[in-house]
């Protein structure tokens, strides 16, 4: 089973139609709502007019002073209010004011329209710099959402007696998941038992994050909310934080008005207001010995965090971990901040704050190698992590480590030194179209980052159905990646049954543990471990109370089951995430280990630039990545194509263009994302390496192929036109025209 | 879905006479609708003002592609696909199934017309460079008649034109090219399919011992309008092959554009890139 | 001005009636009067192609669909390319080949390949990537779609 692929569970009600996501689902006498919001980036509001011509009596409105329970969103830092009342601070452009709903879903949006609101502007912070610089304070004492620093040896003393002592500054834009599935919520607030119940139904990753913040937002205890996870059409992130946000303004317009209420945002509303991937600005200072031996390392990073704090903190961990990359380095200090400005805050997008720091790390060493004179491979080969060596935050890898190897195997498979010789031949020929070829080594951490999986504790189970089949209890959720199958195939390998006994239970709050949320790479190692054992655990019970003797055939099992299930009512065994023995981490000093294992790669891009117009086009991949034990191949290898897609796109179309904090390209139309005929095959290569971690060795996948497309592009773009400030991504066609008319305009 | 519904109406004429009569009668009451992929765009975000729509879709009399000895001519609802089918348009203007092809993806091509595509009047619609650069003539129709109009004296300024408000655009004539001709066509997107265009360059010359002997060239993204890059034109016309003058024409291209910054593009990049695609199309007339 | 507007068009083999505003879409005539909801909507401005349907055997985007301008039609949704549980032999190929991730997009990206293939029996890389172009997917880097395509394909194009 495990190693298999195995064809997605829910695969055939996608390809019938049939499968039901959010906006699909029919509530009779449903009201639509809509969501007013601020449009200045900063201010106070002062009051919310209804403009004529609207019969206001017929519509639900909601605003912060009807919020039963806490005006603030559960997460990290609860420092987000669901809705702004009269004469409270708007922080950014798409801050949440009026809530309304009506049957009509049309009169609704004429009523959206015709509410004004009257904001006495304050001036804003729009960007990274102003926010360092307190013009003007917004947040906090500091303008600082988090800080990080972590330190191993002192490089202070390496600068003035290294050979050599590189600097550079690199940038990277917002970037937007897009879903294809605009967020969407459902929700119905009615007494049950003479309690009020509370119940969100929503394209979500994380029904228990939903769940705590329904339970702050409304004042109630636990029994009382319930959140369903519906199909989902993608996510990325992109319903992993904010899905707390709409579907507590949903459950506020169901509970108001009495009536189920869909909150569907249309596609330019969720461009504009829900979560991206941080911007960020990173300046690296590496030193080198003569021979290219790296010594010490100092990283300033900082990402935009937006308006509130959200889970910036944890994205800002995650990439201050990852900044010292792939390297092996005596000397290193990292300093990570974010910083708050007037925009709507950012949030988890795959990769969560990996991608941008690895993109310096991985631009900066093909520049270092440059400026040393030496082969970037080589200089690569020479600083690699190995078994026994120490990383930035002091955790010591005790794999068998070979990313010399890793990355040969993908340099070999994109034919490097070929295409390197071959393109210096032709490059220097007239013509427009200039071709290069560049790699990126990187890695990702599984998991949460340090402590995260010891304060979920997460806990997953298996039950026993009537037929004798198998149900997963998990709140994890599908959202395209492959969860229902994988667990499904974990669950049959720990049984040993065949996967057509086993599948998915609804992921209802009413009927699944909190297995943790569906983030971090970390839902097939970890909550995959912890089915492993509750899997085992049901087998032990159904031996022990002489339902089943081993050894059995599938038949015998499942007519164990049954038997046991009819019995005794119901079968249900859980587990639950124990730390490994051996894993420290301290969240003070960021000293520890950081991740239980990582999962290793290297990329390489081959791109051919039209000079004429500076269009890109990425003419081959190459995917090389250690990740454990595969489950599923092909689900594997499509979440890596996937995901170099869209690291692809980052790399080189997808921009965010913001105007007074505010989105302006939000449409399709305007926003960038590759199609079929923008993208290469992708050679996806899996170098397979048992790790003890997650069940029968695997690793974690679903983010790390978003790490390395875009610094491989670069590199590649860098190889193809000779020296240029390539220091940004998007490395758009209009960026790309400026950084060579710097070079020929001097 | 934003637009709000009770502001719109719509008329399914039977016949084109129909629909003159109905636009004569209660001039500037409608939006002529034919495929909808633009209205239906604006209609969608709630950007387009109360109106009724006059659904062209079903006049026969509007479709179909006619061929004589010196000209084809295109019904007004003739849609991209059938201009991408037609034999006759890859025969005699290559350029103009280069446009229909660069036009959004196919189930917009399905939909979207040719007279659609020049009444909406977009700068940045992709036929229109390609019927520039082909001296294509338009037929205008209203109950006082019928008027032909050359295309490029069609569009005024940003989404202004020489159309009356009782009348339609019912068919495009483009004259066949004689002699030995050339044809560029390119369109620079913001990605390789299904994009909008940031610039976009069409010519067609004929050549006649070795010299230009006549030239056209279409500019999309780069003025309000659909224009002839007439002063590119002129420091070409009658100058060898052998001897373009290549960074003169580039220059004079300048005149010819008035770009500006948007969501797509910087007028910067529109320039130089436009600049740079008449360097190439000069480079393939050369290489003849 | 009239409140509704009667159309009839025939639906995946069925005859239906509704009574729609005048300038409805097509798009929600399927989703909300006939509840067809495997036909998606993405953007609402025809550029993601989840809402994509064949219409009179033209694949379009029912977004910017004028339901008045569906009367008297014969469209083509998700919902009827299987014949009863027998999947189409592209459904099967998008399940055996994983040409479905998050499955938003599947719908209509059904409805391209189905039209590709009926027009391209054999299609290449190209052709597939061309006639797919204007539905986007988030999810595969449409690798796994392309595998589909070109076994079905295959199934479609064998010997009888």
């Amino acid at each position: 089973m495990i190693g298999a692929s195995s064809p997605r569970k829910e695969g055939r009600a996608k390809v019938l139609g049939t499968a039901i996501y959010t906006d699909d689902k029919f509530m009779p006498g449903a009201l639509h709502g809509l969501t007013v919001r601020s449009e200045v980036p900063r201010g106070i509001l002062r009051a919310i007019h209804f403009g004529e011509g609207i019969p206001w009596g017929e519509f639900t409105l909601v605003t912060a002073a009807d919020i039963p329970g806490t005006n603030l969103v559960a997460s990290v830092v609860d420092d987000q209010p669901f809705l702004i009342g009269i004469g409270e601070e708007i922080t950014h452009s798409q801050q949440a004011v009026l809530l309304l709903a009506h049957a009509d879903r049309h009169l609704a949006e004429k009523a959206r329209r015709a509410v004004r609101l009257e904001i006495e502007e304050l001036p804003a912070v729009l960007d990274i710099q102003s926010s360092l610089d307190l013009q003007p304070l917004i947040y906090g004492a500091d303008n600082l959402l988090k800080e990080i620093r972590i330190a191993k040896g002192d490089p202070d003393p390496v600068w003035a007696q290294a050979a050599h002592v590189i600097e550079g500054e690199y940038r990277t834009g917002a970037q937007e998941q897009m879903y294809i599935e605009p967020n969407a919520m459902l929700s119905v607030v009615e007494p049950k038992n003479g309690v009020l119940q509370v119940t969100v139904w929503g394209s979500l990753q994380c029904p228990y994050y939903v769940h705590g913040a329904l339970k702050q937002l409304f004042g109630l205890p636990e029994k009382q909310v319930r959140v369903v996870a519906m199909e989902m059409g993608g996510a990325f992130g992109g319903k992993e934080d904010y899905p707390s946000v709409n579907g507590g303004h949903a459950a506020l317009l169901a509970w108001k008005s009495a009536k189920p209420v869909r909150l569907i945002y249309d596609r330019e509303e969720d461009l504009a207001c829900t979560t991206k991937r941080h911007p960020s600005r990173t300046r690296l200072r590496t030193a080198f010995a003569e021979d290219g031996t790296l010594l010490a390392l100092e990283a300033d990073f900082i990402l935009d965090g937006g308006a509130y704090a959200t889970l910036s903190p944890v994205v800002l961990s995650r990439g201050a971990v990852h900044a010292a990359s792939v390297y092996r380095c005596p000397h290193v200090r990292i300093h990570a901040r974010a910083v708050a400005t007037n925009t709507p805050p950012p949030g988890a997008f795959r990769g969560f704050g990996a991608p941008q720091s690895l993109f310096a790390m991985e631009r900066h060493m093909d520049i270092c190698a440059r400026k040393l004179g030496l082969d970037a491979v080589e200089l690569r080969r020479k600083n690699f992590l190995r078994m026994g060596d120490t990383m930035a935050t002091g955790q010591v890898i005790r794999e068998d480590l070979d990313l010399a190897g890793l990355m040969d195997r993908a340099l070999t498979a994109i034919g490097y030194r070929d295409k390197r010789a071959a393109f210096a031949l032709t490059n220097p020929e007239d013509g427009p179209i200039k071709r290069g070829v560049g790699f990126s080594v990187f890695m990702h951490g599984c998991g949460f980052t340090g402590n995260g999986e010891s304060h979920v504790a997460s806990v997953a189970g298996v039950e026993g159905l009537a037929d004798g089949t198998v149900a997963v209890l998990a709140a994890s959720t599908e959202m395209g990646q492959g969860k229902n199958t994988v667990f499904a195939q974990i669950v049959a390998e720990a049984l040993q049954l065949p996967v057509d006994l086993v599948d998915t239970a609804p992921v209802d709050t009413d009927r699944v543990p909190n297995s943790g949320p569906t983030v971090a790479s970390r839902s097939t190692m970890m909550v995959g471990r912890i089915l492993e054992d509750a899997a085992i655990g049901f087998k032990q019970a159904l031996v022990q109370q002489d339902f089943l003797a081993e050894p059995y055939t599938p038949e015998t099992f499942q007519a164990a089951v049954a038997k046991a299930v009819a019995t005794l009512g119901s079968l249900r065994c859980y587990g639950q995430y124990h730390r490994p023995p051996g894993l420290q981490w301290n969240d003070v000093t960021y000293q520890g280990d950081a991740y239980p294992t990582y999962s290793w790669a290297c990329y390489a891009a081959e791109v051919a630039v039209d000079l004429d117009t500076c269009e890109v086009k990425v003419a081959d991949f190459v995917a090389v990545q250690e990740v454990g034990r595969v489950v599923n191949p092909t689900l594997a290898a499509g979440q890596i194509e996937g995901g170099v897609a869209q690291g692809i796109g980052w790399g080189l179309w997808e921009e965010v263009t913001m105007q007074r904090g505010r989105m302006i390209n939000n449409q399709m139309t305007n926003y960038i994302i590759p199609t079929s005929v923008d993208l290469p095959r992708i050679q996806v290569i899996f170098l397979e390496n048992a790790h003890a971690g997650g069940p029968g060795g695997a690793k974690g996948i679903g983010e790390l192929p978003m790490d390395g497309p875009a610094p491989a592009v670069v590199n590649a773009l860098e190889n193809a036109l000779g020296t240029l400030r390539l220091d940004e991504v998007p490395m758009t066609p209009d960026r790309l025209l400026e950084r060579c008319e710097e070079v020929t305009h001097g | 879905m934003r637009g709000y519904l009770p502001d719109f109406d719509v008329h399914v004429p039977a016949s084109l006479g129909e629909a003159l009569d109905l636009m004569a009668q209660r001039p500037g009451i409608f939006t002529p609708l034919a495929g909808g992929t633009d209205l239906m765009v604006v209609y969608n975000a709630g950007r387009l003002k109360p109106t009724c729509f006059l659904d062209l879709s079903r006049l026969a009399e509007l479709r179909g592609i006619e061929e004589d000895a010196t000209s084809l001519c295109f019904g007004a609802l003739t849609t991209f696909t059938e201009l991408r089918e037609c034999r006759a348009v890859h025969q005699h203007f290559p350029n103009l199934v280069k446009s229909a092809r660069a036009t959004g993806a196919l189930a917009i091509q399905n939909r979207g017309t040719l007279a659609g595509n020049i009444a909406n009047a977009s700068p940045a619609a992709d036929t229109p460079p390609s019927l520039l650069a082909y001296g294509a003539e338009l037929e205008l129709v209203s109950p006082r008649g019928l008027r032909r109009v050359a295309y490029d004296q069609f569009h005024r300024g940003y989404k202004s034109m020489d159309l009356a408000a009782d009348e339609l655009l019912t068919r495009i004539l483009v004259p066949k090219p004689a002699g030995r001709g050339f044809h560029y066509f390119r369109k620079v997107g913001t990605r390789q399919a299904q994009a909008i265009s940031k610039t976009c360059l069409a010519a067609y010359a004929r050549i006649e011992e070795g010299c230009v002997a006549e030239l056209r060239i279409g500019l999309g993204s780069v003025a309000p309008a659909p224009v002839r890059a007439r002063n590119a034109e002129a420091a070409l016309l009658g100058q060898p092959l052998a001897s373009l003058p290549v960074a003169a024409a580039r220059e004079a291209l300048l005149a010819d554009m008035s770009p500006i910054d948007d969501i797509r593009a910087t007028a910067h990049y529109r320039s130089v890139v436009t600049r740079n695609l008449l360097g190439q199309m000069l480079r393939e007339l050369a290489s003849l | 001005m009239a409140d509704r507007i009667d159309l009839t068009l025939t639906v995946n083999g069925a005859d239906h009636r509704v009574s729609v505003p005048p300038f409805a879409r097509l798009l929600d005539v399927l989703r909300e009067d006939l509840r067809l909801t495997g036909t998606k909507e993405g953007c609402g401005e025809g550029e993601c192609g989840a809402c994509t349907v064949l219409l009179n055997g033209q694949v379009v985007n029912s977004c910017l669909v004028p339901a008045v301008q569906a009367q008297g039609a014969v469209v083509v949704t998700v919902e009827g390319l299987a014949d009863g549980e027998r999947l189409s032999s592209l459904q099967a190929a998008f399940l055996a080949h994983n040409g479905a991730q998050c499955g938003f997009c599947t719908p209509g990206m059904l409805l391209s390949a189905t039209d590709l293939i009926n027009r391209c029996p054999n299609p290449s890389d190209d052709q597939i990537r061309d006639g797919l172009a204007g539905n986007l997917c988030r999810c595969t880097g449409y690798a796994k779609i392309l595998d589909a395509v070109h076994t079905a394909a295959a199934d479609t194009g064998a010997p009888r």
